[in-house]
């Protein structure tokens, strides 16, 4: 143990921490280092690498400790299992962050950690953490920091004071599914904890009677991370609980995390290829949440048995079940209204607008706007160009599923 | 017909093209006479002329951030794509910004590749730091952009790395950042980089923190294209780590079957022992509480935040019982916050009943609601949940023992009562509840804004102060 070198050290604890998705670094409040410290932040994040999973190293992500003595069974860092263990110093996650940092590898810090002796002794160890990078070392790269549920409320608000983004993990869609998989956590516990994130983080943003700022609080808000395939949820119960997560917490972001075989796995979970397929849908239902006007139950009508098409995607799936609402006149329709034609973009429906306000678009001027119109022109009419009966086909659905491919056994 | 061959500097492009620009146009000198290619060739062009014309053009604002942005751009033809566009704004021909037009579409990619030329440098540039003991720290990097993105892209480093001096070197132009001070250079050869410890260590970063398990080459490779390959260290392990991928992910599953961890069930053990578990008859008012936090009778508790127990002193006189938390009690985790409880601790106070000295709870203890778009909307409980959450009313009631309960509004009536009959024919009367004790029907204050008008919300005022100075006649003495 005492011969680890930092490299062994940092071996042990990235692979710790690879299953955690998140590493967006954007969003953040406006900071630079001319009037000292290092780093800056604010605007859109920076992706620094790529790893041939196809993830982006933005923030240098690891866990202060991979020791834990709680036992989730989706967890490669549970107790009951066999991975080698390690914890680094304070001094030396802040040396690596900076050294990291100066040379232009990442926009900052993604910390998690295995409970080691308490829930309150962890969070404290990792609050220790953030607060030399801010204060002795003057760093104003981005923080994002994993919360303890179970925490101590002080705890969890010393953190927002130095942390970008805060996020707890709701680890499994269903509550029956984190009591069964994870006996030490409580959903209930999550939930507050995401609730004070929030209550916390309006109270910073509005000024006291005197008219002075709150204390800082996170100011790239939370975000979360749902493993999916573990259990048994289907997607529309998992989309169901990302907008109650949404609506209830204010959260940035949901990560949906395909399970991954962990080493040595817990016999009680699925060995099986993750499911990237159905994390990407759920990603793409996702974005129909919150930036396309969809809710849960509308995406709910293109899905088959509680689980989206993995064949075609689900706006596509949800307007192949709304024929009647189609063609739509792209030059007149509202923007919620074009924001639901498959193959358009928020984009590329802001640029029509845009665009049509300087006179009538052709077929040929939505293509140069970017429009996807080998899915878009069932669904819409300009000038020159009407669908026919091309909406209303019972092949239309054939058209845009991809030719069958051979499964490989993993 | 004369033309013109404006020559343009590497650095400064953009001021030097505004300025040959404003000149050309104020004559009208049409973009056929005009070469931007800085090789004219054959025909030497007439120098610009030396006065500005009489013609002023007045473009918008977007016009030149677009051409901000495609001056840095490296196709030749740039210069004269912008002045053809500068040039149809004058004469107000078409749309030459608009993504629809051939002009503007191309004028607008060309800017995107520029801005992510910018982003893809402020990501893939890697320093190397530089032996020395000079104050301070010196770090020096060599990059290849594919446009001439250093000039704008340099700021950024800047106001990032303002504690360290740094050395960018491109093939076209070196920019260099010296005791605050930045300022570019003509490009030598290219820079010997020294050996950096610290790249060893994100080697190992870069090959671990990738997951064997998922492999999706095709979205690394259009988010890190190759051509930036050559100058990312981390790059070279790719191939190796590719190869090793498959027989990882089998190693995986084989460690599956090994036993747990020695030692690992008594940790557990221990810990599961220390959580709080609920026990099935409390026999305090806290113990009912903590009980009560891990409650699953019903669904709610599925959807909520957390359980809403009630406040107060667990000797009060009276306690009030609403219907179900809001929006805001779930996320605070108690009951009766928010303005409509704010009114009604005022009114309590105006007929003499302490707030303080109050025991406020609600007949279901979990907050049901709908989500829409990004509210959550108040949803009444059925009669189910409402039966479920009675055991947990039951025992505040018990702990408590109240002299008098306020009822407020239906559901909370049916819970004391198991009566739901409608509510204004019993409004202000005193009943026996399920629990024996005396228990006075009202209304509960959020309902009044509802109402229609400022006559009514007195009169609900007036009505659920009549209801308070009854219940101050009947708890108070003690």
């Amino acid at each position: 143990m005492a011969s680890m070198t930092l490299q062994d050290k940092l071996a042990i604890l990235s692979d710790a921490a690879k299953y955690d998705a998140s590493c967006a670094s954007s969003g953040g409040e406006k900071r630079d280092s001319r009037r000292g410290g290092v780093g800056s932040s604010g605007g859109s994040g920076i992706c620094h690498a790529y790893t041939p999973d196809g993830r982006c190293i933005s923030l240098l992500k690891i866990l202060m400790t991979n020791f834990c003595i709680f036992d989730c069974a989706y967890c490669i860092n549970r107790v009951s299992s066999n991975v080698e263990r390690a914890r680094f110093s304070v001094k030396e996650v802040v040396n690596l962050t900076l050294e990291f940092y100066r040379r232009n590898y990442i926009e900052g810090l993604f910390l998690s950690s295995g409970i080691i002796r308490s829930p309150d002794q962890t969070m404290s160890d990792m609050v220790c953490i953030v607060r030399t990078l801010r204060e002795t070392h003057g760093f104003r790269g981005y923080i994002h920091l994993k919360t303890i549920p179970d925490a101590a409320p002080e705890l969890i608000r010393e953190a927002g004071l130095y942390a970008d983004r805060l996020s707890v993990n709701v680890e499994l869609p269903r509550d029956e599914s984190v009591r069964a998989l994870a006996p030490e956590k409580r959903p209930e516990m999550i939930r507050s904890a995401m609730a004070q994130i929030r209550l916390e983080g309006e109270a910073a943003k509005e000024k006291t009677h005197t008219g002075r700022r709150n204390q800082r609080f996170a100011p790239a808000g939370q975000s979360t991370q749902m493993i999916v395939g573990a259990d048994s949820a289907d997607d529309v119960t998992i989309l169901r609980s990302a907008t109650r997560l949404y609506t209830g917490y204010r959260l940035r972001r949901v990560y949906y995390s395909a399970f991954s075989p962990i080493p040595d796995a817990s016999v009680v979970l699925p060995l099986i290829k993750p499911p990237l397929m159905r994390e990407h849908r759920l990603y793409q239902a996702d974005w129909l949440l919150r930036f396309y006007g969809f809710s849960a139950d509308e995406i709910a009508t293109g899905a088959h048995g509680g689980h989206l098409d993995l064949a075609i995607d689900p706006k596509l799936a949800w307007a192949l079940q709304h024929r009647g609402l189609f063609p739509l006149d792209a030059n007149r329709a509202p923007r919620e209204a074009l924001l639901r034609v498959p193959g358009f973009g928020v984009r590329t429906v802001d640029r029509i607008i845009a665009a049509r306000r300087q006179g009538a678009l052709r077929y040929e001027d939505l293509v140069r706007i970017g429009a996807l119109m080998k899915k878009a022109r069932s669904f819409i009419t300009v000038p020159g160009w009407h669908p026919g009966s091309l909406t209303d086909s019972s092949r239309l659905s054939d058209r845009f599923v991809s030719p069958p491919e051979q499964l490989s056994l993993l | 017909m004369t033309y013109y061959a404006p020559n343009l500097p590497e650095r400064g492009a953009f001021t030097a093209w505004r300025t040959a620009a404003r000149r050309l146009i104020s004559h009208r000198i049409a973009p056929e006479q005009i070469d931007w290619t800085g090789n004219p060739g054959l025909f030497a062009g007439e120098p610009l002329p030396d006065q500005q014309g009489l013609h002023t053009a007045n473009v918008p604002g977007a016009f030149l951030k677009l051409a901000q942005s495609v001056i840095w751009h490296s196709a030749p033809e740039r210069f004269a794509l912008l002045y053809e566009a500068l040039w149809r704004l004058d004469i107000k021909q078409g749309a030459p910004l608009s993504q629809a037009d051939p002009l503007g579409r191309r004028l607008n990619l060309q800017a995107k590749a520029v801005g992510r030329d910018i982003h893809k440098m402020h990501a893939f540039v890697r320093f190397r730091e530089l032996p020395g003991d000079a104050p301070r720290r010196r770090f020096v990097a060599w990059f290849e952009p594919e446009h001439h993105t250093l000039e704008p892209g340099s700021r950024f480093f800047a106001n990032r790395f303002a504690d360290m001096d740094w050395v960018i070197a491109t093939p076209r132009l070196v920019a260099r950042f010296e005791a605050g001070a930045l300022g570019f250079h003509p490009p030598g050869t290219r820079p010997d980089l020294p050996e950096d410890a610290s790249e060893a260590l994100w080697a190992t970063y870069f090959a671990n923190i990738f997951n064997p398990a998922r492999i999706k080459l095709d979205a690394m490779r259009s988010e890190m294209p190759k051509k930036y390959w050559k100058n990312l260290p981390e790059t070279s392990l790719i191939p190796s780590m590719l190869a090793d991928a498959e027989a990882r992910v089998t190693r995986m599953h084989e460690a599956a079957t090994l036993a747990s961890r020695r030692g690992s069930a008594a940790v557990s053990t221990r810990y599961r022992g220390a959580m709080k578990q609920p026990s099935d008859l409390p026999e305090t008012l806290e113990d009912a509480r903590d009980a009560a936090l891990h409650c699953r009778r019903c669904a709610l508790c599925e959807h909520a935040t957390q359980t809403v127990w009630g406040r107060g002193p667990s000797d009060a006189s009276l306690m009030v019982v609403g219907e179900q938390p809001g929006d805001r009690e779930d996320l605070e985790g108690r009951p009766f916050v928010g303005p409509s409880a704010r009114l009604l601790s005022e009114l309590m106070a105006e007929v003499g009943i302490d707030p303080a000295r109050t025991y406020f709870t609600n007949a279901v203890k979990h907050f049901k609601f709908a989500a829409r778009g990004t509210e959550r909307i108040q949803q009444t409980p059925d009669s189910d949940e409402i039966n479920q959450c009675r055991w947990w009313l039951g025992l505040e009631l018990a702990f408590v023992r109240p002299r008098l309960v306020l009822v407020l509004g239906a559901s909370a009536v049916f819970a004391m009562t198991g009566d739901a009959n409608p509510l204004p024919s019993r409004r202000g009367r005193v009943k026996i509840g399920l629990h024996g004790g005396p228990v006075l029907i009202s209304r509960y204050p959020a309902l009044m804004p509802m109402r229609q008008g400022p006559m009514a919300d007195a009169l609900a005022r007036r009505e659920l102060t009549a209801d308070l100075r009854e219940v101050a006649r009947f708890s108070l003495p003690r």
